[in-house]
């Protein structure tokens, strides 16, 4: 369990952080308002909705991690046999960074207010992303073809369960690029989309992280990282 | 009024019946009195909390209850009191888990001269395994598991040959003597407890738990399984039985007819 | 949302949210039934909440049945006694409890107690209940599914609960359970974000956090948690989703099933309990903290005195709340884990113990030198005291890792978390409900038949769960059909067992006295006005009663002041609302 305590650590640092920024140590019965003014709420100066991404990414993460400290105490056991990494995996990172890219390239030209930019940038943006999520279920089926099925290990079944609650993710996303692509298309203008486009470049950014993250962990880098771990709990 | 009334009455009835109550721990019959000793030194302190908060709940009601004119104190905080508090509260869980994380340090150190013995769970029965003449256990896997070997024990391993595996009858200790049993399931979660031994733990499969513990007295102890394992959970019952060092040596002596190399034997 | 300017001191709340950004309901059906408005959305969570709690009601009266008069109603075989106690274990603790303190009074206290005119994300607020409701409503077709509902046990651990000596291990019920428990983590990871989003970004102007009730800090640091730790439950429920459907074997080690060697290898049943008790634990403080916030303002506004100490009443919800991510492993002393985590989690576990006393202490220092009516709500917060801190204590018996030795599994544990989990937070549901049903519906509960509901439900649980350690400290252990023939179990331990079933019944006939008060004051009630407690906080300052969309007519409130000015010295009344602009008044300063 090591990797979610250490994630839910960062959070409470984090909360920590902002906490000791809202004078929690004042005795408000002494700080009665005069008329008129307004003390500062500590509400942050961004939309509402960012908080809320930044809050459900918080979630997803924890969601992660937990997968991950699973897959770490599961794999110090005798019959864990890794699956072979597909190369097929690489040329599907790539696409991931693509489209990324693409988004953060939409972001800019919504800021810049460059409507021809914002249209092609979403939809390659789309394009990579649909182009990795075929990627995946090719290697799944490579997978599957030469013999290493969901119930044969569980090293299989974690590669299928981890890549498989990724691409949902990415499933997810998807739904909401294309909405603010539809809107771009539609003749919005670049401020009116311009929310919806940077919820859609930093939810893609995330995933990419995370999917950086599961690759570590997938293709064996990360294993010097967890038995280091787990020779700490044990 | 009537609820002040009540809370005392709580707060009284709550320590007479739990010095009147006729239902207590059954006598215990291992090493592990600390246990009960450390229950007894957490009733006092929990004790002493709840009669204290409860009457002064009770109090102030009765006190403080609304009556014509009566305004409340104005008064929102008080440091040095609530750091009073603090400290006390904090002296009491010391009280408490000090002992408790020594008991537990002797818990889980076995001593080296105990004897391993092992008790096997299944859906809804339990079977154990004694060392034989050579003291040792042979190793074991599920995967072994067939008709004739229900407890799945290694058939190569020399040091199971002798082992006496006892089926459908009852657990024997000598008294006295430090025994580490090591706990094994073939099928779901079991938890071996003998509420006269006040020692518990938990069979898992694919892994093996251990305890260990003197039997102080003879007698015949009923086991009971304490992890739900099913339907059949309530029915998964045993027997142990502590018996003085000879008559447990006379018996183990007549025992060799259960030696895994002989239930195993062609021809048996 | 808008954006929000920047003030001189830090972000300061827009004047107000128009009206017109709020989207309107136009016809019936979008404002009762697909409402986006919090406060239909927590009466529907409530309801619904309310009305799972009484069928787990029935299925408590069918178990204790068993337990007190074993053998004598035929048709609790053993296979409906484990599904029995799974269920209604499942069902309070999950889509009563939480769905109840979160969608329920979340919903309907938190915009507007932080002088809101909605949560931030209707839309998703609607979805959050129907997906709840479609969680309840596949959980309760495991009744009607081929083998019934599962009868794991509410801990679900494996390989027991997917395997065939286990009802509906390899039926149709544990896969109907898992599934469930998916939708409503989804569902309630939809409210959840705005409960803290909410709560973070739409307090009105002058609402700083440390003017906030301790209702609101409870439910938002409730949400906070409960947001990361429902996923260690949603990943348990996928992988055991796996392991039963796809013959995965996460938590399934090489076992032999009903004498046939099963195809699996390797699994780990620890890692499933690892899982469990990482939500497990955050759980009972995802329950308890709402009910430490509600009942704190209870508490304060009937005994007419701010709550004392504020401060460290909100430091101790956050420490609570940090701590509890890390003595999930207490539950699983005696579990087989490796025996050294026993020193690392008894210590936490009991550290624990410090900031929850020092919330006792600060509940009855409130009490000390108050103005105390003992209005209903008022009776309820106190039983919640005697109830919470008798099974607190108790708790401390159990995270003490070699006290635990003895008494885990045994009817000790179900007394304890049934007075610290069960019966203290229901009290406080109880409580709240008489509290704020005036704001809800415009009219008071009857206080006659509200005072008999007290005293039956607080006296009978206490009798219920009191003697109930006794039976537990003797060894009779949990979760047996049938304890009549235990050797050490002497007779008087089964005429107990009887004494407790009858006053279960009475407590449960008792809340059919609740339902109907419910019912018969939304017509009878005597009329309430809008502050019929005399409280400080926001919610009883809304212009009309019960608050229509958009909560605050015109423009929304400001606040001047914390939210616990009772009894202030030289102040007209004995209670100075929120959002009363101040007068000139001789400095506070010299007072404390």
């Amino acid at each position: 369990m090591t990797s979610i305590i250490l994630f839910l650590a960062g959070l409470a640092a984090f909360g920590g952080w902002w906490l000791a920024k809202q004078r929690i140590s004042a005795k408000p019965w002494l700080e009665e308002g005069l008329a008129g003014e307004m003390p500062g709420t500590g509400a942050l100066a961004i939309p509402a909705a960012k908080v809320g991404l930044g809050v459900f990414l918080a979630v997803v993460g924890a969601l992660f991690a937990l997968f991950i400290s699973a897959y770490s105490m599961r794999m110090g056991m005798s019959d864990w046999r890794s699956v072979p990494m597909p190369r097929l995996l690489w040329p599907n990172t790539g696409m991931l960074v693509m489209s990324s890219v693409a988004l953060q390239w939409a972001v800019v030209a919504t800021r810049r207010g460059d409507e021809d930019v914002v249209r092609i940038s979403l939809l390659a943006g789309g394009f990579f992303a649909v182009a990795f999520l075929a990627g995946q279920l090719w290697v799944w089926r490579q997978l599957e073809e030469s013999g290493y099925l969901l119930a044969g290990n569980p090293a299989n079944a974690f590669f299928y369960l981890m890549t498989g609650l990724h691409g949902l993710h990415m499933l997810g996303g998807l739904v909401a690029l294309g909405r603010t692509t539809d809107h771009a298309w539609r003749g919005e203008a670049p401020a009116g989309i311009r929310l919806g486009v940077e919820l859609c470049a930093s939810y893609w950014h995330f995933l990419l992280l995370v999917w950086l993250v599961l690759l570590n962990l997938l293709t064996g880098w990360a294993d010097n990282v967890i038995d280091v771990c787990r020779g700490l709990l044990t | 009024m009537a609820v002040a009334l009540a809370l005392v009455l709580i707060a009284l009835g709550s320590v007479l019946f739990h010095l009147l109550s006729p239902w207590w721990w059954t006598p215990i019959a291992s090493n592990w009195k600390y246990i009960d000793d450390t229950i007894i030194v957490t009733f006092w302190i929990t004790g002493v909390v709840f009669v204290a908060v409860v009457l002064f709940v009770a109090y102030c009601i009765y006190r403080f209850r609304h009556q014509p004119g009566r305004q409340a104190h104005y008064e929102p905080e008080n440091t040095r009191l609530e750091v009073v508090l603090t400290s006390v509260t904090g002296l009491g869980v010391i009280a408490m888990l000090t002992p408790g994380l020594f008991v537990w340090n002797h818990f889980i150190t076995v001593p080296e001269d105990a004897t391993n013995i092992e008790i096997v769970g299944q859906q809804w029965q339990w079977s154990y395994r004694l060392p034989g003449p050579d003291g040792k256990l042979g190793s074991s896997d599920t995967r072994n598991v067939t008709p004739d070997n229900p407890l799945g024990i290694n058939k190569d391993d020399p040091a199971s040959q002798d082992d006496v595996v006892v089926e459908g009858a009852e657990l024997r200790l000598p008294v006295g003597k430090p025994v580490k049993a090591l706990l094994r399931s073939i099928d779901v979660l079991h938890d071996f407890y003998v509420p006269e031994f006040r020692a518990k733990m938990d069979l898992v499969p694919g892994q093996v738990s251990y305890f260990w513990l003197t039997p102080t007295r003879t007698g015949t102890f009923e086991i009971l399984c304490a992890e739900l394992c099913g339907v059949g959970h309530p029915q998964m019952r045993g027997t142990v039985m502590v018996q003085t060092e000879a008559d447990y040596q006379a018996w183990l002596d007549g025992q060799s007819h259960r030696s895994f190399a002989r239930l195993t034997a062609p021809g048996n | 949302m808008v954006d929000v300017p920047l003030g001189p001191a830090g972000a300061v709340p827009p004047a107000d949210v128009e009206d017109m950004s709020l989207y309107h309901p136009h016809s019936w059906v979008t404002k009762y039934v697909f409402s986006q408005d919090a406060k239909v959305i927590a009466v529907q969570y409530s309801i619904t909440a309310l009305s799972v709690g009484l069928i787990a009601l029935v299925l408590s009266w069918l178990m204790r049945l068993q337990l007190g008069f074993p053998g004598v109603f035929s048709f609790i075989d053993a296979n409906a006694y484990y599904q029995f106690i799974t269920m209604h274990g499942m069902m309070m603790v999950v889509y009563v409890l939480t769905a109840l303190f979160l969608g329920g009074f979340g919903n309907y206290l938190i915009p507007l107690m932080i002088g809101a005119r909605d949560m931030v994300f209707p839309y998703a607020n609607m979805l959050s209940f129907w997906f709840y409701l479609l969680a309840v409503l596949v959980l309760v077709a495991s009744f009607f599914a081929p083998g019934g509902p599962t009868g794991a046990g509410w801990t679900l651990y494996p390989p027991q609960a997917i395997t065939s000596g286990t009802p509906g291990g390899q039926d149709w019920g544990i896969i109907l359970m898992l599934v469930s428990l998916m939708i409503f983590i989804i569902g309630f990871t939809m409210g959840g974000l705005n409960y803290v989003v909410t709560v973070l970004q739409a307090r009105t102007r002058g609402m700083t956090l440390m003017r906030m009730p301790l209702t609101v800090w409870g439910i938002f640091t409730a949400s906070f948690m409960a947001l990361l730790a429902f996923p260690a439950l949603f990943v348990g429920c996928v992988m055991m989703l796996f392991d039963r459907t796809l013959g995965t074997s996460f938590f399934v080690p090489a076992i032999v099933e009903m004498g046939q060697p099963l195809e699996r290898s390797g699994g780990s049943p620890l890692l499933f309990q690892h899982l469990f008790w990482f939500f497990g634990h955050p759980e009972v403080y995802i329950v308890a903290l709402p009910a430490f916030g509600i009942v704190s303002d209870i508490i304060s506004t009937h005994a007419r005195r701010n709550i004392f100490g504020y401060r460290m009443m909100v430091w101790a919800l956050l420490a609570i709340g940090a701590l509890s991510f890390v003595v999930w492993a207490h539950h699983m002393y005696v579990s087989g884990m490796n025996p050294y985590f026993g020193f690392f989690f008894a210590t936490t576990t009991l550290i624990i113990a410090i900031p929850t006393a020092i919330k006792v202490y600060n509940w009855i220092l409130t009490l000390w030198r108050g103005n105390i009516h003992l209005t209903v709500p008022m009776l309820f917060a106190l039983a919640f005291i005697v109830t919470f801190v008798n099974g607190g204590l108790t708790g401390l018996f159990l995270g003490n890792v070699v006290v635990d030795v003895p008494l885990s599994d045994t009817m000790f544990v179900v007394a304890h978390f049934h007075m610290v989990m069960g019966v203290a937070p229901i009290l406080v549901i109880f409580g709240a409900i008489y509290h704020w049903y005036p704001k809800v519906t415009g009219r008071m509960l009857n206080d006659a038949l509200g005072k008999l509901h007290f005293w039956v439900t607080f006296l009978g649980a206490y009798l219920i769960f009191f003697p109930m350690h006794y039976l537990g400290l003797m060894g009779m252990p949990r979760r047996y059909y049938d304890s009549s023939d235990i050797a050490f179990v002497p007779s008087s331990a089964h005429t107990l067992n009887a004494f407790i079933t009858i006053v279960a019944l009475t407590v449960g006939a008792v809340q059919l006295v609740f339902v109907f008060n419910l019912l018969w004051s939304l017509r009878h009630g005597r009329k309430a006005d809008g502050n019929p407690w005399r409280a400080t906080t926001l919610e009883w300052q809304t212009p009309e009663t019960p608050p229509p969309h958009g909560n605050w007519g015109k423009e929304q409130p400001v606040v001047y002041r914390w939210a616990y000015d009772y009894s202030v010295p030289g102040a007209a009344r004995d209670f100075i609302p929120q959002n009363e602009p101040p007068v000139a008044r001789p400095s506070l300063e010299t007072v404390s």
